[in-house]
């Protein structure tokens, strides 16, 4: 069967939801976020047993878009907190101090993280804090936005199922809440800090977001650091510590990308549960990072697997006197999935995974000032092994033709700051498959362009809470899979967030 | 699902309220340029300090602090002890020159880049060098001191003498002598009798320095640094001045005897316990009731 004539014999599927099921129906960011995060483990999509045809791909394939889980063009926000009034409160810093504009850490407030929450004036430990002090921070965003998606497959008369089906642009928008997170984090004695992130959605169920306790400057030596724990990667531009907010733009469509039809279901922004050793001169200018950790994608209690991931990161700053701090990284995450369990009854049986394929993701980011302007370009290079590619267990023959799959991604995000209270922001993002896992998809099939823009505006800044004032609009273009006879074998799909925001922390 | 004529509000609206809230930050946040020129030129090394680029980082980094006009009372200055320095009075704890004098603009590099132990100043090495030129080249301008006068020149350090038990015999013996025990405490904990009342240039409570928990001084890390603590005092506190008492070697001799005080393994601490093991009988106390071995 051809592609095209088999995505067009696909109309029996649900309605094609894609990035506007996601962002429709995520009443802000946050809260997809957190639908994503509670559902992650079941996301997990191992293959199935047996042989699959190409349909049964693409079908998976359609079932993921649709569930938000699994496209890279699925409008969630990333989850976002890591500004800390609480060590701002602790040391009397302004929130200024460790950000260039809040959560975005600047060079000190990568030393001080790097140094395990600490300035090291052997004042950091507990024991030296006044009694009272009780490193919590809250945040939350009320927030106004609009969520517009193109070409929804809609019935042609409402509430008649029978009357065929047509393609509709749906907008919806209103007042709405982030989800919260309740963080704590800070030292338990001198050179042993932790982390607690506790993360709700927009109704208050909460999940454990991050959650690791380090040793810090082991020996002495800023060198060895050891965290164990569920944390975010070590990223060198961190989505947890970005300045965009919306359900379009709150996520970098990099760090979250699957492949058309790929089982993987891993997203270098996803905090991941294991241990990390770090390290860093004294200025944190040179800094590493090398963590093993489970095969599950960061969700506790889903082990399914019994394998390892690994992922390494290097990255070495430059004084470049007027202009700044200017840094460049490396990173490369390995991981692992099995293709195939022990059953019972024909019940995969967890823990038992077997048949483990590859996949790793590797690129190079960096992070440049011009004075006032940043640059932060970032990219990467994904591959997925052929059995994991075309989601088929490699106790069985790969269907005729199945490949890797491969692509690369990347984009570009200027900040321009103002002053220390107002900075301009903006994103251009691509992602373009290089190899599908069968020749005859699509060779742009999954294909994503996203555009954000805005502005954030500190009307305060001291060291007791933070309050940013948040505008943004940001568009993402989707090649997807056609929905009607009258389009080809893709049709692109346009979403796109408008978000008014009051960003407050405390 | 009815084909809704659905519309969002227009990009022009949304960009209208970004430039809004851009012009209201501008608004907001634009100050007056610095006092240029009045702290005189700021040099280190290669780096030019320039004021104007400085005020914007002072904002960012010190400001809670040391406030707005840099005189030690920023929001903050009421939950810190020891206080923020008052840079109107342009006093400085740390300084290569003596006591009295202003210290050079290395100093106050060597400061913003070390931090203050036991304080809330932290080390902000991760700053780039030439803001941290600027930082100083705008601090200057925050006292007409710096504008009348230079400053002082550097004490010279002299050689150190080799790390022997006679030099950290004599060292003990001016702990002893020049009374250091009084306020560091007889086993240089910093809680000698007069510790609990010591206060400083602005009559703000001051704890002497506790020997026995640190592994850095305030002043640096090295032998040198603490000589030239003996040399220069900490102006604004109580730690004053031994210039015109302590001679040449005899620095070196304290320098010895108060490493063997820290809690980390040291030359002088190596050699003080191996000596201690079979002479510890022949010391006499140091206190008010001694003079000394």
């Amino acid at each position: 069967m051809s592609l095209t004539k088999f995505v067009h014999g696909m109309k029996w599927l649900p309605a094609f939801a894609l990035a506007a099921g996601a962002s429709l129906t995520a009443a802000s960011s946050a809260a997809a976020t957190d639908t994503r995060a509670a559902d992650s483990t079941t996301a997990t999509r191992a293959p199935a047993a047996g042989s699959q045809s190409v349909e049964d791909i693409y079908r998976a394939y359609r079932a993921s878009i649709e569930d938000g889980t699994g496209a890279a063009s699925a409008s969630y926000a990333t989850k976002r907190v890591k500004m800390i009034p609480a060590f701002a409160r602790k040391y009397g810093l302004r929130c200024s101090a460790c950000h260039t504009a809040w959560p975005e850490l600047n060079s000190f407030g990568q030393q001080f993280r790097d140094n395990g929450y600490q300035i090291r004036n052997e004042k950091d430990s507990p024991i030296a804090q006044n009694n009272a002090y009780i490193p919590i921070t809250v945040r939350v965003t009320p927030q106004f936005h609009v969520e517009r998606a193109t070409r929804q497959l809609v019935d042609a008369t409402p509430g008649d199922a029978k009357s065929g089906q047509v393609e509709r642009t749906l907008t919806s928008h209103g007042f709405d809440l982030s989800g919260m997170d309740l963080w704590t984090a800070g030292t338990l004695w001198k050179n042993v800090s932790f982390v607690a992130l506790l993360s709700s959605d927009n109704f208050a169920s909460f999940h454990f977001e991050a959650v690791s306790l380090r040793f810090d400057n082991m020996g002495d030596n800023p060198w060895l650091n050891l965290k164990v724990g569920k944390f975010e990667l070590d990223n060198m531009i961190s989505e947890k510590r970005f300045l965009f907010l919306s359900a379009n733009g709150g996520s970098y469509q990099s760090y979250h990308f699957s492949a058309p039809g790929s089982s993987v279901d891993f997203g270098i922004g996803d905090n991941q549960l294991g241990a990390e050793l770090s390290g860093h001169s004294l200025n944190s200018f040179t800094r590493y990072s090398a963590a093993i950790l489970s095969s599950n994608d960061g969700d506790p209690g889903s082990n399914n697997f019994s394998s390892y991931d690994a992922n390494v990161n290097f990255s070495q700053a430059f004084d470049a006197g007027k202009m700044g701090i200017e840094r460049i990284g490396v990173y490369a995450y390995v991981g692992q999935r099995p293709t195939a369990f022990q059953t019972s009854d024909g019940q995969d049986i967890p823990g038992t995974g077997t048949t483990r394929k590859a996949f790793y993701r590797a690129g190079v980011a960096g992070d440049f000032f011009l004075h006032k302007l940043e640059f932060l370009p970032y990219y990467l290079h994904g591959n997925d092994n052929a059995y994991l590619a075309s989601s088929t267990p490699s106790n069985s023959p790969l269907l005729d033709g199945a490949r890797d799959a491969s692509w690369n991604s990347g984009f570009l995000e200027t900040h321009y700051y103002i002053n220390q209270q107002l900075v301009l922001t903006q994103r251009v993002e691509a992602i373009r498959m290089s190899q599908q896992a069968f020749p005859d998809m699509p060779s742009t099939l999954g294909n994503v362009d996203a555009y954000s823009f805005g502005t954030r505006w500190y009307p305060f800044m001291f060291s007791r809470a933070g309050l940013a004032v948040h505008g943004e609009y940001a568009l993402v273009k989707t090649v997807s899979p056609g929905q009607l006879p009258s389009e080809g074998a893709t049709a692109n799909i346009w979403t796109s967030s408008l978000l008014f925001a009051l960003d407050f922390d405390f | 699902m009815s084909r809704v004529a659905y519309r969002i509000p227009s990009i022009t609206a949304s960009i209208s309220f970004l430039l809004i809230a851009a012009s209201a930050g501008v608004a907001q946040t634009i100050h007056g340029l610095p006092r240029e020129g009045r702290g005189g030129d700021t040099k280190v090394n290669t780096r030019v300090g320039r004021p104007a680029a400085g005020k914007q980082e002072y904002t960012r980094y010190c400001a809670g602090c040391h406030g707005d006009h840099g005189d030690g009372v920023g929001e903050n200055a009421q939950w810190i002890e020891p206080r923020p320095r008052d840079f109107t009075q342009a006093v400085f704890k740390c300084r290569s020159t003596l006591s009295g004098s202003l210290p050079t603009d290395q100093d106050l590099i060597n400061t913003v880049r070390r931090g203050i132990v036991n304080s809330n100043m932290p080390q902000w090495r991760p700053l780039p060098d030439q803001m941290q030129a600027d930082l100083v080249a705008y601090i200057k301008t925050f006292s007409p001191r710096w504008a009348t006068e230079k400053a002082g020149t550097p004490v010279e350090i002299p050689p150190e003498t080799p790390v022997t038990t006679e030099s950290i015999l004599a060292g003990r013996a001016m702990f002893q002598k020049f009374e250091c025990w009084k306020c560091h405490g007889t086993a240089g904990r910093g809680d000698g009798p007069s510790a609990s009342s010591l206060t400083d240039s602005k009559d703000q409570p001051i704890h002497p320095y506790d020997f026995t928990t640190g592994t850095r001084f305030k002043c640096g890390t090295t032998n040198a640094d603490l000589y030239r603590i003996f040399m220069t005092g900490l102006d604004g506190t109580p730690m004053a001045s031994f210039a015109d008492n302590i001679k040449g070697d005899q620095g070196w001799d304290l320098v010895h005897y108060l490493r063997t005080l820290q809690p980390i393994r040291t030359p002088e601490s190596i050699l003080w316990k191996s000596w201690l093991a079979t002479h510890a009988s022949e010391l006499k106390p140091i206190g008010p009731e001694s003079g000394g071995r």
